[in-house]
């Protein structure tokens, strides 16, 4: 490939640049992250988070988007801690179950036109009362292989780092390379010309919200094997952090402009935004407000570029 | 007729008879249209002739209500968008219909179906630099790049490259609707030349353009189109500029002018533009219209007036404009509120003392605008969506006139709304301008156009010509929208 900055390269500069200038700052705070051990523990947690935001950029690149992620990861982790420990088959179709119920979703939503947004809001609390009704306590234990495949220790980079390459490189994959993946941002960029040419557009926003689905299960799945445990409330926060995430990544609400590498580099640093500021000591009282500054300057950061870019083409 | 049959059965597509009407509009009224293999037909009529319905017909994309689709001798009962590629029917559409955030070969992919497996990147590629090649030599585009970072004229010119280009069914019938509106001189030159070398190679084509001379030395036949019907059909040489104008216009029936012409150079003027080509004003108690094309820029216009006179924050104490949207469903209506709510928006700030709504003064309003331009309804509590097109059109009118701004603007507001409606409210604008309201009326309705005091005539963006008093015709209007062609 020739070497070019095309937009979508543009777009990974500032979560890139953001991720780095993060991670300089939490070595200068704390040089003893700087270690294999030190790294697992900064990002083992980002692991889930790159999932369920690979699954978020999934809906949004067919201009959805997905509230019910954070419960559905929780429904997820009860299933596993649960069901799939001790009875794997039940296990394996109960989350079989559940992408195919995301898909049926896909369709609902693209037959009768409704927003996205309430049905998947009316999705969470199904999700929600689905995993009390599994674990009304936390409790339940990860399936050993699930625990084995969390804390393997793999020369070189440890888990979290290899585990979220491997993550985006397969989703780059689908996402970018594969026809599928061109079917599926086509529909976000503009839904008649796919038409025009002949797809069928349920069946693609069908597949798109299957994927979802899919790395929404990888994502409880991870979870719980990082926790041990699992509790019907364990992954709420999922819904925000994963749209905060696309969007970090370079993605956008509409359009079908995402990015796969962009979005687990945005997983990543919301991960690490929180590490940096208890290494800062910043009271716990402040740190989510500070974690909302920080995205808030990333995104300006954005924007402004956006507009240079704008500007650029103009002349 | 036995040569008609012998047509059919040779014809890569034949629709016969085919009427497709939209609510109480007839989009096509019986249109029977043969394209032949190694034929180039020239499409052409004005505003709402029916040329972007007849092609979504033959492209599979809308079924006709009555008349059928003949392919090659046989008739398609079940006759789609995949079954139209199958037999290699191609479209360009008036709009840019790429996906802007794919990149180019992307963009290959997904109109080519049949491309997919491992390694369709450089299959893609090839074969759309190829086509590129082929359609316009020295393009320069490299086809890795985003369809959004693209300019548009290169855009269009992929897009034209695409319906030619041949992944595994070869382009049989390509249909180009206003394909030349974005490439310059030299580049609608080159891609006319491919045409010319397309049907010479036995393939054919649908060619609709506004720029009459393209279609004159193109088009081996034309077909003129108006209000759904096929009005005119003869070889290409037996037309010229004048007599294709004419045969575009040419059934205005000698309608008696129900427009007195009314004396306004005296008139005080009241907003004047500074717009590319001529420069616009309005003097007070006119009827403006503006005319052409659609899409030319009139819109523009609209909302540039209205940008210019109205605050961006706060809302003016004394609007100077108010605006009657076109499309009623995108941004007319508030489809969850009653009908006096929706009329009454506008002017809350006049019916509301210290921040609170005068329910009282609201309600009399209301009711009096009822009665004076006959909303019928039972109940002005009645949501809006209870009342048809025509009325809901008619509050939105209301809304407009009760304000206290002198000028309304006008888009296109009367698309869908049956004809006695239409009388009614041209009466109504009638009186208030003879109050004197200035109203700036965007039409695609020959009709309508005609009941202006003056009229500007856009073309690509800029007003090209003013007519007033007496030269106000269908006529003239056709001629101006077509002008600077040759």
């Amino acid at each position: 490939m020739t070497f070019r900055l095309s937009s979508d390269a543009i777009r990974l500069v500032i979560p890139a640049l953001s991720l780095s200038l993060l991670l300089a700052a939490v070595f200068w705070l704390q040089p003893r992250a700087m270690s294999y051990i030190g790294l697992n523990l900064l990002f083992n947690l980002a692991v889930p988070i790159a999932l369920a935001t690979i699954a978020q950029m999934l809906v949004m690149a067919v201009n959805d988007l997905d509230l019910s992620m954070g419960a559905f990861v929780s429904f997820v982790a009860c299933v596993t801690a649960t069901f799939l420990r001790d009875a794997p088959v039940i296990g394996i179709l109960i989350l079989a179950g559940a992408v195919a119920a995301y898909a049926a979703i896909g369709v609902v939503i693209h037959l009768r036109d409704l927003p996205s947004i309430v049905v998947t809001l009316g999705m969470s609390f199904v999700w929600g009362g689905l995993a009390v009704l599994l674990l009304p306590a936390p409790g339940g234990r990860a399936p050993d292989w699930v625990r084995w495949l969390m804390t393997v220790k793999p020369p070189l980079a440890p888990m979290a780092i290899v585990a979220s390459i491997i993550i985006a490189v397969i989703a780059h994959f689908i996402v970018k390379r594969s026809s599928l993946g061109v079917l599926i941002r086509g529909v976000g960029g503009n839904q008649r010309s796919v038409e025009r040419a002949g797809w069928s557009i349920v069946a693609a926003r069908a597949t798109a919200y299957a994927l979802a689905g899919l790395f929404a299960v990888l994502a409880g799945i991870a979870l719980v094997g990082l926790t041990t445990s699992a509790d019907a409330n364990i992954a709420l926060r999922y819904t925000l952090l994963s749209i905060a995430g696309v969007i970090l990544g370079g993605g956008e609400f509409i359009g079908g402009r995402v990015s796969p590498i962009g979005a687990v580099i945005g997983a990543l640093t919301l991960t690490l935004a929180g590490s940096f500021l208890s290494f800062l000591r910043i009271s716990p009282d402040w740190q989510i407000g500070a974690q909302g500054a920080i995205l808030i300057i990333v995104l300006a950061l954005r924007l402004m570029l956006n507009r240079l870019e704008k500007r650029e083409k103009r002349r | 007729m036995a040569s008609s049959m012998d047509d059919v059965a040779k014809a890569i597509i034949a629709v016969d008879g085919a009427k497709v009407s939209f609510g109480a509009v007839k989009a096509l009224d019986g249109v029977t249209l043969r394209v032949m293999p190694g034929e180039c037909v020239g499409l052409v009529g004005h505003n709402g002739a029916g040329k972007s319905t007849i092609v979504s017909v033959i492209n599979g994309g809308l079924t006709p209500h009555q008349g059928t689709v003949t392919s090659d001798g046989e008739r398609q009962e079940r006759y789609g968008i995949n079954a139209a590629r199958d037999r290699g029917v191609r479209c360009v559409f008036q709009e840019l219909s790429l996906c802007p955030n794919l990149s180019i070969v992307e963009n290959t992919r997904l109109v080519h179906r049949a491309l997919g497996g491992f390694g369709w990147r450089s299959r893609a590629a090839k074969i759309i630099e190829k086509s590129l090649d082929a359609v316009f030599p020295g393009h320069g585009i490299d086809s890795g790049r985003t369809v959004g970072d693209l300019s548009i004229a290169d855009r269009q010119m992929v897009e034209i490259a695409l319906a030619f280009s041949d992944a595994g069914t070869p382009a049989r019938l390509v249909i180009l609707d206003e394909p030349t509106s974005s490439l310059d001189a030299s580049l609608a030159r080159q891609m006319l030349d491919h045409v010319r070398r397309f049907i010479s190679g036995g393939g054919s084509v649908i060619f609709i353009s506004h720029i009459l001379h393209e279609i004159l030395e193109t088009a081996d036949r034309i077909v003129v189109m108006k209000d759904g019907r096929v009005v005119a059909e003869r070889p290409a040489h037996r037309f010229d500029h004048h007599g294709l104008v004419e045969a575009m216009g040419s059934v205005a029936k000698a309608e008696t002018r129900q427009r007195p012409v009314r004396e306004q150079s005296a008139a005080p003027v009241i907003l004047s533009h500074q717009a590319a080509g001529i420069p616009f004003t309005a003097r007070s108690g006119e009827i403006i219209g503006l005319a052409g094309l659609a899409g030319h820029g009139q819109t523009e216009l609209l909302l540039a007036l209205h940008a210019a006179r109205s605050g961006n924050w706060l809302p003016q104490r004394n609007p100077l404009v108010t605006f009657v949207a076109g499309d009623r469903r995108l941004n007319g209506v508030f489809e969850l509120w009653s009908i006096m709510r929706n009329f009454s928006i506008a002017s809350l700030g006049d019916m509301s003392r210290r921040g609170l709504v005068l329910e009282a003064g609201e309600k009399t309003t209301a009711t009096a605008w009822k009665e004076r331009i006959e909303i019928r309804t039972p109940d002005l509590d009645n949501r809006i969506l209870s009342l048809s097109g025509g009325n809901q059109q008619k509050v939105l009118f209301a809304r407009a006139l009760a304000t206290r701004a002198p000028i309304v603007l006008m888009d296109d507001p009367m698309r869908g709304v049956d004809v006695g409606t239409k009388q009614e409210v041209y009466a109504i604008i009638r009186e208030e301008a003879a109050r004197g309201r200035t109203f700036i009326w965007y039409s695609t309705e020959m009709d309508e156009v005609c009941l202006c005091d003056r009229v500007y005539v856009f073309r690509e963006g800029r007003i090209t010509a003013e007519l007033g008093g007496d030269a106000v015709d269908e006529a003239n209007i056709i001629s101006a929208s077509f002008e600077g062609t040759a």
